[in-house]
C-alpha cells in the first residue's frame, strides 16, 4: 500500500513564557500508509499529542515537513486540513442536538440538506445512534456521546481520522467494547488511523503498527507482537510490558548470546546490539507472566510481600535481589494460593524471555 | 537546546498563520487600530497640551498646580474623601456579602437586589435626594429637625452619598471572593477547635483579604473619578475631576484642565494593575480541591440576626433615597409647597423629551456593538496567538482604568479638526460608550471562555470551519450569558454616563444625566427629581426585559453568583 501521511523530522518547542524552551517533539519522521491504523504511544509528556495536533494543524511544527498524499501540508490552516479529529473530552457542541453536532461539517461543506439528512441517518446506523439525533450532549451517556464524535468525523468521508485518546473519560467494560467498535468502523471502511494512547491495551489490541514514543523521541516502532516481544530498551521494556527489571553482571560474551549471572545462577540471555564486556553490570528484564512461583526448590529465592486474589489471575509481589518484582500466574486451575508476607518462595523464572539492557 | 529556529520570519511563524486566517487577521488589525485611535490618541492629545501649553514643551502647567495652595487642597480633598469613602464603602460591601454567603441571613433574593441597585442608578441621583432630605430646605433637617444649615454641601455630603453608589462595587467584588472560600475550610478550624470569632479572623479573614485589598482600591478610583455627585454636592470642597472640568470648560484654561485630568489619570492607572495584579493571585483560595457548597456553620445566631440587621438598614436607607425621588417628582416645591402636582412631569416632558429620546436612542444603538465587540476581543485575547496580541488585552482593559475626565476632554481635543472632526456627532458619543464600557464586556467574555475547554472549538475548526465560523456558531451561543451582561452594562452605563459625555454633548445630541445636571444646577429640583425617576424607570425595564427575553437570572447577568 502506499504511504499516505509522513512526517519528515518535526520539531516542536515550547516556550514556557519565561526565555526557558522545551523540546516537545525533537526531529521525529515516520510514514503511515493507507488504510493502516497507527498508533502514538507514550507516557503523558513524550509528545504524542502535540505531533497529533500538529498533523491536525492546531500547533505550528518549527522546523520539519508534514507530507499528506504526496503534498506538503505545513501552510495548510486547520480548518483547510480535512483530518477529523475525535477528541478527548468527546469536544460536542453542547448547543446542539445530535443531529446538529453530526451535520455540522457537511453543512461547512454546503451540502443539500437532503444529502445531510441522509448521510446523517447512515452514519448514526452505522454506530448505533438511530432514534437520538433530537437529543442534546447533555442528555446522552459517556459512551453514546463518544459514539457521536466518531459519527461526526467519519461523516466527513475523511481518508484519515485523528484520535486523541478517545476512551480515556470511558469506564473499563465500554472502553474495551469502544474499542472493538472504532477498529470494525475503521476497518469497515478502509480509513487511515492515527490514534494517541497512553493505554498499552488499547494499543496492542487495535494498531497495525505502533510507535512508542519518550521524551519527544521515537523509542520504537513496530507491530504490536513485535513490540511486546522484543522492546529495544528497558524504556519500551518496561512501557509496554511493565518488565520486571533486575542487575545482573556479565560473566561471558558469546557472538550471539551472553551468560549473565543472577543470584548465584547463570542465565543465558540472546544478546542485543552493542558491546558487552565480561565484569560489565547490566539490566535483565523479565514480564510478570515469565515468572511463576513453585513449592519445590529452583535456585532462586525471594521474600514474598503482597499476594493478591484478582479472579482470572493472581498477582504477587516478591522482594528479590534488593528489589520488588511481580508475578502473575493464571488461576485457570483453582489453584490460587495464598503466602503470608515475609514468607520465603521459590522463583522459577521462564528463561526465554529473559531480555538484556545496557545500564 | 537549539535556538537557532526562529519563530517568526519563517513561512510556518504565527504571523504567517494569522495571514491565512483574513478575518481573524482583517479582525486584530481593525481592533488594534481602533483602540489606538480611540483610547490611545485622545490621552496622547490631553497628555501634550498639557506639557505644551505656549506651544512649546513646559512643565509649568504641573508646577503651577503643586505650587498653589487652592491646587493643592483640591488634591489633598480628593485623596481624603477617596480614602475614606473606600474604606466605609468596603465595610458596607463587606457585611453584605459576608451576611449572603456565609452569613446565610433570611431574605436573600432582596438583599441581592439592594446590593446592585445602586450601579443601575443615575450618576447623582443620590445627591439629589441628599439635597432633598438633609438640604437647606430639607425635609429631614429643615422640616423635621427644624435646622437651617447647608452643611451637607461638602465632605460630610459626599461622603454618604458615595458610599452609599459604591457600596456595590465592593459587594461584587468580595462576593465572589467570599464564596471561593471553602466552607470546610471554616469547618476544618472549628473541628480543630476554634471558636466561630478565632475561626473568622484566622481563615475567613485572611483568606479574604486580597480581595478586601481589591475592592477598596476599586472604590478608591471610583471616588477619585466620581463627578456627576461631587458637582451637585460639593459645594465649597472642590475635588479633581470637578476642577478639571471648571478649568476647562469654564474658565477656558485647556492646558490646566487637560494637566489635571492627567493627574487624576496617573494614580487609576497605578491603582488598576495593582488590583488586577491581586485579583489574577487570588485563585489560591479556591484550589481546595472539591468545593463542596453546603452552609458551614461559621456564625452564630447572634451573629446572623446583626448581618440581617445591618444589611436591612442599610437597604431601607438606600430605598429612603429612592421613595425621596419619587416623592420629590410629585410636589410643587420642596420644602416650601407640599402640593400634589404633575406640573413637573409636564415640563420635564417639554425640556426633556427630545434628550431623553436621543439619549435612549444612542445606548441602544452602542450596546450590541460593544457587547460584541467586548466578546470578540475576549476570544481573540483568550484563544489566538498572534504578534501584538499583549498590546491589545493591555488596551482593551486600559480603558477601564481611565478617568470619564481625562477621556472627555482628549476626546474633545483629540478630533475636533480633521481628519477626526467628530465634536458635536452622535459618533463621538457612540465612541466613548463603546471603548468605555468595552472592559467589562471582555473581562465578562474572557471568565466565560476559560470554562468552555478549547476542544470545542477546534473541533469546529478541525471540521472545516474558519475562526469567524466558529466564534459566530459555537463560541458565541456558549458565552450568550455575558455577551448579554455586558450588553446590560454597556446601556446602563450609557445611560447615566456624565464624567465623559459633559465635554461631548451638543444642543443636538444631549444627554439626560446633562439635562439633570442643569435642572439641579437651577434648583429645579422637581424636574431633576422627574427625569431622575424617568431614567430609573428606562433603565429598570431594560433590565427587566433582557432578563425575560434571554431567561438570563439577575445573578448571571451582574455576576453575583448564588
Amino acid at each position: 500500500m502506499k504511504d499516505y501521511l509522513t512526517l519528515k523530522n518535526i520539531t516542536k518547542i515550547f516556550s514556557d513564557g519565561r526565555g526557558s524552551q522545551v523540546k516537545a517533539v525533537d526531529n521525529i519522521s515516520l510514514t503511515i500508509k493507507e488504510g493502516e491504523f497507527v498508533t502514538l504511544l507514550g507516557p503523558s509528556g513524550c509528545g504524542k499529542t502535540t505531533t497529533l495536533r500538529m498533523i491536525a494543524g492546531f500547533e505550528i511544527q518549527n522546523a520539519g515537513d508534514i507530507i499528506l498524499d504526496g503534498k506538503v501540508i505545513n501552510s495548510v490552516p486547520a480548518f483547510d486540513r480535512n483530518m477529523p479529529m475525535v477528541f478527548q473530552s468527546y469536544a460536542l457542541f453542547p448547543h446542539m442536538t445530535i443531529f446538529d453536532n453530526i451535520a455540522y461539517g457537511l453543512k461547512l461543506r454546503n451540502m443539500s440538506r437532503e444529502v445531510i439528512k441522509n448521510e446523517v441517518a447512515m452514519v448514526a446506523q452505522m454506530v448505533n445512534l438511530v432514534g437520538l439525533e433530537k437529543r442534546y450532549p447533555g442528555e446522552l451517556s459517556g459512551g453514546q456521546q463518544q459514539r457521536v464524535a466518531l459519527a461526526r468525523a467519519i461523516v466527513l468521508k475523511p481518508k484519515i481520522i485523528l484520535f486523541d485518546e478517545p476512551l480515556s473519560n470511558l469506564d473499563a467494560k465500554l472502553r474495551i467494547q469502544t474499542r472493538t467498535e472504532i477498529k470494525r468502523v475503521q476497518q469497515m471502511l478502509g480509513i487511515t488511523a492515527l490514534y494517541v494512547t497512553h493505554d498499552q491495551s488499547e494499543a496492542l489490541s487495535m494498531s497495525d503498527t505502533i510507535v512508542i514514543m519518550n521524551k519527544g523521541q521515537i523509542a520504537q516502532m513496530g507491530s504490536p507482537e513485535e513490540i511486546y516481544n522484543n522492546p529495544n530498551s528497558s524504556f519500551v521494556a518496561d512501557f509496554i510490558g511493565n518488565a520486571n527489571f533486575m542487575d545482573g553482571v556479565v560473566e561471558e560474551v558469546h557472538p550471539d548470546s551472553l551468560t549473565v549471572s543472577l543470584q548465584n545462577n547463570s542465565i543465558v540471555v540472546s544478546k542485543p546490539d552493542g558491546e558487552f564486556s565480561e565484569g560489565e553490570e547490566v539490566s535483565l528484564a523479565i514480564k510478570p507472566e515469565a515468572v511463576s512461583i513453585r513449592t519445590k526448590p529452583t535456585g532462586f529465592t525471594g521474600k514474598l510481600d503482597v499476594s493478591s486474589f484478582l479472579g482470572s489471575i493472581s498477582e504477587y509481589k516478591v522482594e528479590f535481589e534488593n528489589s520488588f518484582i511481580t508475578i502473575i500466574q493464571s488461576n485457570i486451575e483453582g489453584k490460587y494460593k495464598h503466602y503470608t508476607m515475609g514468607e520465603t518462595v521459590h522463583l522459577d523464572f521462564n528463561k526465554a524471555f529473559f531480555r538484556v539492557y545496557k545500564k | 537546546m537549539s535556538s537557532d529556529v526562529v519563530l517568526t520570519g519563517k513561512k510556518e511563524g504565527k504571523f504567517y498563520q494569522l495571514t491565512r486566517d483574513p478575518v481573524l487577521f482583517i479582525s486584530v488589525l481593525l481592533i488594534l487600530g481602533l483602540l489606538l485611535l480611540f483610547i490611545v490618541y485622545p490621552l496622547y492629545a490631553a497628555a501634550k497640551l498639557s506639557l505644551t501649553p505656549g506651544g512649546k514643551f513646559s512643565v509649568s502647567e504641573y508646577s503651577y498646580i503643586f505650587t498653589h495652595s487652592g491646587y493643592i487642597k483640591t488634591i489633598r480633598n480628593s485623596v481624603v474623601l477617596g480614602i475614606s469613602v473606600a474604606t466605609l464603602a468596603t465595610i458596607v460591601g463587606f457585611v453584605f456579602a459576608y451576611g449572603m454567603t456565609k452569613g446565610n441571613i433570611g431574605g436573600k433574593r432582596f438583599f441581592q437586589s439592594m446590593g446592585i441597585l445602586p450601579i443601575i442608578s443615575p450618576p447623582f441621583m443620590f445627591a439629589l435626594s441628599v439635597i432633598l432630605l438633609f438640604g437647606r430646605n430639607g425635609l429631614i433637617t429643615a422640616k423635621l429637625l427644624n435646622m437651617d444649615t447647608g452643611g451637607i454641601y461638602g465632605l460630610k455630603g459626599l461622603i454618604i452619598v458615595q458610599v452609599i453608589t459604591m457600596y456595590p462595587i465592593a459587594y461584587m467584588t468580595l462576593v465572589g471572593i467570599l464564596q471561593g472560600i471553602d466552607p470546610d475550610l471554616e469547618t476544618c478550624a472549628m473541628n480543630l477547635g476554634a471558636k466561630r470569632g478565632r475561626t473568622f479572623w484566622t481563615v475567613t479573614f485572611p483568606l479574604a483579604l486580597p480581595g478586601i485589598f481589591a475592592s477598596w482600591l476599586l472604590v478608591f478610583v471610583g471616588s477619585l473619578t466620581d463627578f456627576g455627585n461631587p458637582i451637585i454636592i460639593g459645594g465649597e470642597f472642590d475635588v479633581l475631576s470637578v476642577k478639571a472640568y471648571l478649568e476647562f470648560t469654564g474658565m477656558g484654561n485647556l492646558p490646566r484642565g487637560a494637566a489635571l485630568a492627567i493627574l487624576l489619570l496617573v494614580p487609576t492607572v497605578l491603582v488598576f494593575f495593582i488590583q488586577k495584579y491581586i485579583m489574577k493571585n487570588k485563585t489560591y483560595v479556591t484550589i481546595t480541591g472539591k468545593s463542596s457548597r453546603r452552609g458551614s456553620a461559621s456564625v452564630s445566631k447572634a451573629t446572623r440576626a446583626g448581618l440581617f440587621a445591618f444589611c436591612l438598614s442599610v437597604s431601607i436607607f438606600v430605598l429612603m433615597f429612592y421613595t425621596t425621588i419619587i416623592g420629590g417628582s410629585f410636589v410643587k416645591l420642596w420644602g416650601v409647597n407640599w402640593t400634589p402636582t404633575l406640573k413637573w412631569f409636564a415640563y420635564s416632558f417639554d425640556v426633556g423629551f427630545t434628550t431623553l429620546k436621543n439619549t435612549l436612542y444612542l445606548a441602544i444603538i452602542q450596546t450590541p456593538i460593544t457587547a460584541l465587540l467586548g466578546m470578540v476581543i475576549a476570544f481573540i485575547v483568550v484563544r489566538k496567538s498572534f504578534p501584538g496580541k499583549g498590546a491589545l488585552d493591555f488596551l482593551s482593559m486600559l480603558s477601564y482604568a481611565i478617568p470619564g475626565t481625562a477621556i472627555g476632554i482628549g476626546y474633545i481635543l483629540a478630533f475636533n479638526k480633521a481628519p477626526f472632526e467628530l465634536s458635536g456627532t452622535a459618533f463621538i458619543l457612540i465612541a466613548v460608550y463603546v471603548f468605555r464600557n468595552v472592559p467589562i464586556g471582555v473581562q465578562g467574555g474572557i471568565a466565560a471562555l476559560k470554562q468552555i475547554s478549547t476542544d470545542i472549538e477546534e473541533s469546529s475548526t478541525n471540521l472545516g470551519a474558519t475562526t469567524a465560523y466558529t466564534f459566530r456558531k459555537i463560541t458565541l451561543p456558549l458565552i450568550r450569558p455575558s455577551f448579554f451582561a455586558g450588553a446590560t452594562f454597556a446601556f446602563v452605563r450609557a445611560m447615566t454616563a456624565i464624567s465623559a459625555i459633559i465635554f461631548l454633548v451638543s444642543a443636538r445630541w444631549n444627554h439626560l444625566t446633562v439635562l439633570i445636571l442643569a435642572q439641579t444646577e437651577i434648583m429645579r429640583l422637581g424636574a431633576a427629581s422627574v427625569l431622575s425617576f424617568v431614567l430609573i424607570i428606562v433603565i429598570m425595564t431594560f433590565v427587566f426585559l433582557i432578563m425575560k427575553l434571554t431567561g438570563l437570572k439577575q445573578s448571571q447577568i451582574f455576576g453575583t453568583t448564588n
